[in-house]
């Protein structure tokens, strides 16, 4: 009998692995070589990826939260609204008078309990995620209108406070924000691959009906995923404040489609059960990357939405080949 | 004979208007091989998937080594010893052999983080105990690129885990080659030389013959027949009463209607 260990080699094992955010990599390689090659002065700048730096974090947080309710079969849509709600209330705290930190683990708690309410609707109300969802976004971005107004709130004296040099300062070549959203990823993707929740999550996107009947709950599990994706949501929303430093009633409106798409790009399939959240991350660098490139390598503005769809349809084909799916 | 590991008794369980079970009753005795046997449709996997608390009954009693259990679903009925490999498999076809075992039963360290390595260590194990030292293989290889035998072996590995008192297997030899179908037939006969129990369902009455020691028919949502093997001389016997029983409960069933 063979008693030799039956662990793979290890290229095997990493390809095996991580070949969707491998894939996802080769491809930021790819995009980056292409701007670099018709505009070597203005890719090899370093300033030219400081306004990337300092916005991509936001489209992170969504993301990597995002791929967890992709993977376990679901679809969210309401995030944007939900990340326009928290940043609502990270800045009604702040002119509130409250401590900016406590500002913040508010906003964030808001978040999370509206993703659970939401959660809790899909779920128990039986309802498609899907349809569901889209009306919660128009509803919940209802609520945000007919409450604010239309009216901006400024929260422009963050700058001085401690919560702002903590989290969107700067040090070394980078800002906070984005050392943060490399730490979030990293917790996330450990999250994903190493703790209970994540394989669990895993497991009910590939068969709800296996992982029932294996003891999994699966209604707690579906409901937990969109009270994360609703942290992230409100991280997002929060971070928008520290990045604009005013709130508008329609923040976070603009980032469904990217946060949506940079899932897709960075390598979760649609069907669920698999997925990558560093490969997401990656995703959102391309998506960011996609709008100054284009601008960058001499097209007009108007070309930016034809090239963002065609790198878009581009990486589906290339992860057709990194991820068939297996029945 | 000592008393039974689990008892069901008078379970009844209605899809819509649908009456899948009509109060059936069922004992598994410690170390014996229970066939379960009934014609398509006659209500096993319903019965065994209550067992396995994937359907809450809507009436009657599930008792375990003599306690009756009021709270009963999937997880409880795991950890009350029962292990069931289900006619589906119940397999996450994207995920590897290694999660596929340890699927809601995660081997942890600190707060909820799993302990890869002594999942890694234990899935190789259980995969050399049932035989499954093919070079091509690793616990880390993907379930949805094995046969349908080699899936079986996975949802066998995963009820072997742990030293379940009871393994149900449900229709375990359907699609099977004829070699596998023998390596499940030892499988049981090492389950039940252990002292632990089966509940094995199956089409092939004959196979069933060969491996029970026990016998229950269920017809039409109702235990039919409850019998030892030493009441019935042959598989011919067996398939001859369960014709007539079939014939009778249809005669009944008609009269019912009429």
């Amino acid at each position: 009998m063979n008693n030799a260990s039956l662990q793979l080699p290890l290229h095997i094992r990493l390809w095996r692995n991580h070949k969707r955010s491998l894939s996802t990599l080769i491809a930021l390689f790819v995009i980056w070589g292409i701007f670099t090659a018709f505009n070597p002065t203005l890719f090899t700048n370093w300033i030219t990826y400081n306004a990337i730096f300092l916005t991509l974090p936001i489209t992170i947080f969504l993301v990597t939260t995002l791929v967890f309710v992709i993977v376990s079969g679901e679809l969210d849509l309401a995030f944007p609204s939900v990340m326009g709600f928290s940043g609502w209330m990270f800045v009604l705290a702040l002119k509130a008078g409250w401590d900016p930190f406590l500002a913040m683990g508010g906003a964030l708690l808001s978040g999370v309990a509206m993703g659970t309410a939401i959660g809790a609707l899909v779920v128990y109300g039986k309802l498609s995620s899907l349809v569901a969802t889209l009306g919660l976004n128009f509803f919940i971005r209802g609520i945000i209108n007919i409450g604010a107004q239309g009216i901006a709130i400024s929260a422009g004296n963050i700058r001085e406070t401690l919560v702002y040099q903590v989290f969107a300062g700067r040090y070394f070549l980078f800002p906070n924000q984005m050392y943060w959203a490399v730490i979030w990823t990293l917790f996330c993707a450990y999250l994903f691959r190493s703790h209970q929740f994540g394989v669990r999550v895993q497991c009910v996107g590939d068969n709800p009906e296996s992982a029932a009947q294996m003891g999994i709950d699966v209604n707690r599990v579906r409901m937990s995923v969109f009270a994360f994706s609703g942290l992230g949501a409100a991280l997002a929303g929060v971070f928008s404040i520290f990045v604009n430093f005013v709130w508008w009633p329609t923040n976070g409106d603009g980032s469904l489609l990217p946060a949506l798409a940079a899932v897709f790009v960075g390598g979760t399939p649609t069907w669920g059960g698999v997925g990558t959240v560093i490969g997401g991350a990656l995703g959102a660098f391309i998506v960011g990357f996609i709008e100054s490139g284009v601008v960058g390598i001499g097209f007009d503005g108007y070309y930016v939405q034809f090239f963002f769809g065609l790198i878009i349809i581009l990486s589906m084909i290339g992860h057709r080949f990194s991820g068939r799916r297996i029945r | 004979m000592s008393d039974p590991v689990i008892e069901l008794q008078g379970i009844v369980k209605q899809f819509g208007s649908v009456a899948a079970l009509r109060g059936v009753s069922l004992k598994v005795y410690p170390g014996e091989v229970l066939g379960l046997l009934g014609d398509n449709g006659a209500g096993k996997s319903t019965l065994i998937k209550v067992l396995a608390g994937v359907h809450a009954p809507d009436s009657g009693e599930i008792r375990v080594r003599g306690q009756v259990r009021r709270k009963w679903n999937a997880a409880i009925s795991r950890e009350n010893g029962i292990e069931t490999v289900f006619q589906d498999r119940a397999l996450c076809s994207q995920h590897s052999i290694v999660t596929n075992i340890f699927m809601g039963r995660e081997l942890k360290r600190f707060g909820g983080f799993i302990d890869h390595r002594r999942q890694f260590s234990e899935a190789e194990r259980l995969m050399r105990e049932i035989g499954f030292t093919s070079k091509v293989f690793s616990p880390d290889s993907t379930v949805g690129l094995l046969s349908g035998g080699e899936r079986q072996g996975v949802a066998i590995a995963r009820a072997l885990y742990n030293e379940a008192d009871v393994i149900v297997l449900d229709e375990p030899t359907t699609a099977l080659s004829l070699m596998e179908t023998q390596k499940v037939f030892r499988f049981v006969e090492a389950v039940k030389a252990s002292g632990r129990s089966v509940i094995f369902i199956g089409h092939n009455i004959y196979h069933v013959y060969d491996i029970a020691d026990r016998f229950v028919v269920i017809d039409r949502g109702q235990t039919a027949l409850e019998a030892s093997k030493a009441e019935i001389p042959d598989a011919e016997t067996l398939i001859r009463t369960m014709q007539e029983l079939a014939q009778h409960g249809k005669s009944e069933a008609d009269g019912e209607a009429a």
